[in-house]
């Protein structure tokens, strides 16, 4: 067991969104509100991906890409409006539509950061997320195993 | 949000449109997105670019035969209306660019839907970055789009060569070969540059190609070399660079695609042909196939166009053939976004046979069983009930 340390901290160009600060959800697969997601109630509905079953509602979700169309440009702004969507968007690789998405619907949206989110972050830490600075914060877990 | 995203994506400024491809429909925007085009209308807003519209979630005249809600109908009502306020053409098709709306080389636009984007990218060589719905609303009423992505020469070089050593025969073979490499890159910025091709593919197959790479891979461009206007050699394809990877499509891949797709059960629950929008020349050939055959009464056949494409396919007979075969074929709407969940309840539907490998893709998230089929076989399934 060491020491309780400062957290780890993540560095890319300003996203978009506010400062927001919750709990991740890391997915393995990529994401889109249409090919995996249930939009009318928040939860990964296709069968194949990792996350079927869970919700991304006031989530800080991880993600390594963004996946498919237009669908995804409405639906972040949807959700929001029905206390479905994540607080926060994490990518290695974001596409326009996700951005536009996340921009419309007032989530905060950052990708290409270093080091990877998909390499430092694990479900259940705790991340703050700050668009503007470029600066995402990451406290492990307590139940995360070293 | 224009300059919001331009910024996010280092854009350095704005550039004018020609077109804008509104990406919209009811099911997909929501009460919020509904919301959000009435407040255009209610602020006087007014579409300064030539704007048309994408797949809608009902076909108007035929809604209530498939058992679709009266709601949905109503929402449709209601968006086609605050669209019409705004100045924009109500073309409800997910393949403009072969009803209305051709790109032409160089032009920039602010098309929405994926299919659209790397079909005018691609195959004629015009400019457009996904302007997913709301985007596209606001392309067309300020008539520019931020500078970043495919409208910059840098980014629509190719980034990875795919050496083809299994020639696609069929539309759906073109979208066959879209799911390996679609499958393989997944990502945005990068180009995929084909080589070996020993076919020439018709504009249905670059429909396919196109749709299934946009649908996998989130990919907005990609050359074929030789035969794509900004790929007459592979050196002008690669922009001078090397490639940073190569896929190797092996004979016998192509078949490898559609057998990656396992039926649940013998039984096809339903076969759909039309993602995206199909075109006269697709239709003449289902009707061909379908000449003298009887669809499963167990089974329905769905065809999926838009309505100038239906009303020259009535023109021509093809559409009493297809109906006399007990075939169906609704204009306007694309079946992953017609109440699928709905359908499925209604209807009792879960394995769905399809040649586009882009439904086949999406329409898992909605609770079916997806296979994906050569045209042929799909209507073979409808007509005899059992898909292998």
């Amino acid at each position: 067991m060491t020491a309780p340390e400062g957290p780890r901290v993540l560095i890319g160009h300003p996203g978009v969104g506010d400062p927001v600060e919750g709990l991740a959800l890391v997915s393995p697969d990529g994401f889109s509100a249409r090919y995996d997601l249930d939009r009318s109630t928040g939860v990964i509905s296709r069968e194949t991906h990792a996350l079927y079953g869970q919700s991304i509602a006031g989530t800080i979700f991880v993600c390594p890409l963004a996946k498919g169309g237009f669908a995804t440009s409405w639906a972040l702004l949807d959700l929001r409006a029905r206390d479905l969507a994540p607080l926060a968007m994490l990518f290695t690789w974001a596409n326009p539509v996700m951005v536009q998405g996340a921009v419309l619907g007032g989530v905060a949206l950052m990708d290409q950061l270093s080091p990877d989110p998909m390499e430092a972050i694990r479900t259940g830490d705790r991340v703050r997320v700050d668009p503007p600075a470029g600066r995402v914060e990451v406290w492990a877990s307590p139940r995360r195993r070293p | 949000m224009q300059i919001a995203t331009g910024r996010f994506f280092g854009a350095e400024r704005m550039v004018s449109v020609t077109s804008a491809h509104l990406t919209g429909d009811p099911e997909s925007m929501g009460d919020a997105g509904l919301a959000f085009v009435e407040a255009l209308v209610r602020e006087g807003g007014r579409f300064v670019v030539p704007a048309t519209t994408n797949s809608c979630n009902v076909d108007l005249a035929r809604y209530r035969d498939f058992g679709q809600p009266e709601e949905v109908a109503h929402r449709e009502r209601r968006l086609r209306d605050l669209v019409a306020a705004l100045g924009g053409v109500l073309l409800t098709s997910c393949a403009n660019y072969q009803t209305g709306a051709p790109p032409r080389f160089g032009e920039h636009l602010a098309w929405g839907d994926t299919g659209t984007v790397i079909y005018a990218n691609a195959v004629c060589g015009a400019r457009s970055n996904f302007e997913g719905g709301p985007a596209s609303y606001a392309a067309a009423l300020t008539g520019r789009v931020p500078a970043y992505g495919m409208h910059l020469d840098a980014c629509r070089r190719g980034t990875h060569v795919v050496e083809v050593r299994d020639q696609p025969r069929s539309v759906s073979d073109w979208g066959a070969l879209g799911v390996l490499v679609g499958r393989r890159l997944t990502n945005y910025w990068l180009v995929p540059v084909f080589t070996g091709l020993e076919v020439t593919p018709d504009a249905d197959g670059l429909k396919h190609l196109g749709a299934t790479l946009a649908s996998y891979g989130s990919l907005a461009m990609f050359h074929l070399v030789g035969r794509t206007p900004e790929a007459r050699t592979r050196e002008e394809a690669l922009g001078g660079q090397s490639a940073r990877g190569t896929i190797e499509v092996e004979p016998g891949a192509l078949q490898a695609v559609y057998r990656s797709f396992v039926a649940e059960k013998a039984h096809a629950d339903l076969v759909v042909s039309g993602t995206p929008h199909l075109s006269i020349f697709e239709i003449e050939r289902l009707a061909r196939l379908l000449d003298g055959k009887r669809v499963s009464p167990e089974t329905m056949l769905l065809l999926t166009t838009s309505a100038p494409v239906r009303a020259m396919a009535e023109h021509l007979g093809y559409v009493a053939l297809i109906e006399r075969a007990g075939g169906r074929i609704v204009e306007g709407v694309c079946y992953y976004i017609m109440s699928p969940r709905e359908m499925a309840r209604r209807h009792g539907l879960r394995t769905l046979v399809t040649d586009s490998a882009k439904l086949a893709n999406i329409i898992a998230a909605y609770g079916y069983n997806p296979i994906f089929r050569p045209t042929a076989q799909c209507v073979e399934a409808a007509v005899t009930g059992c898909v292998e």
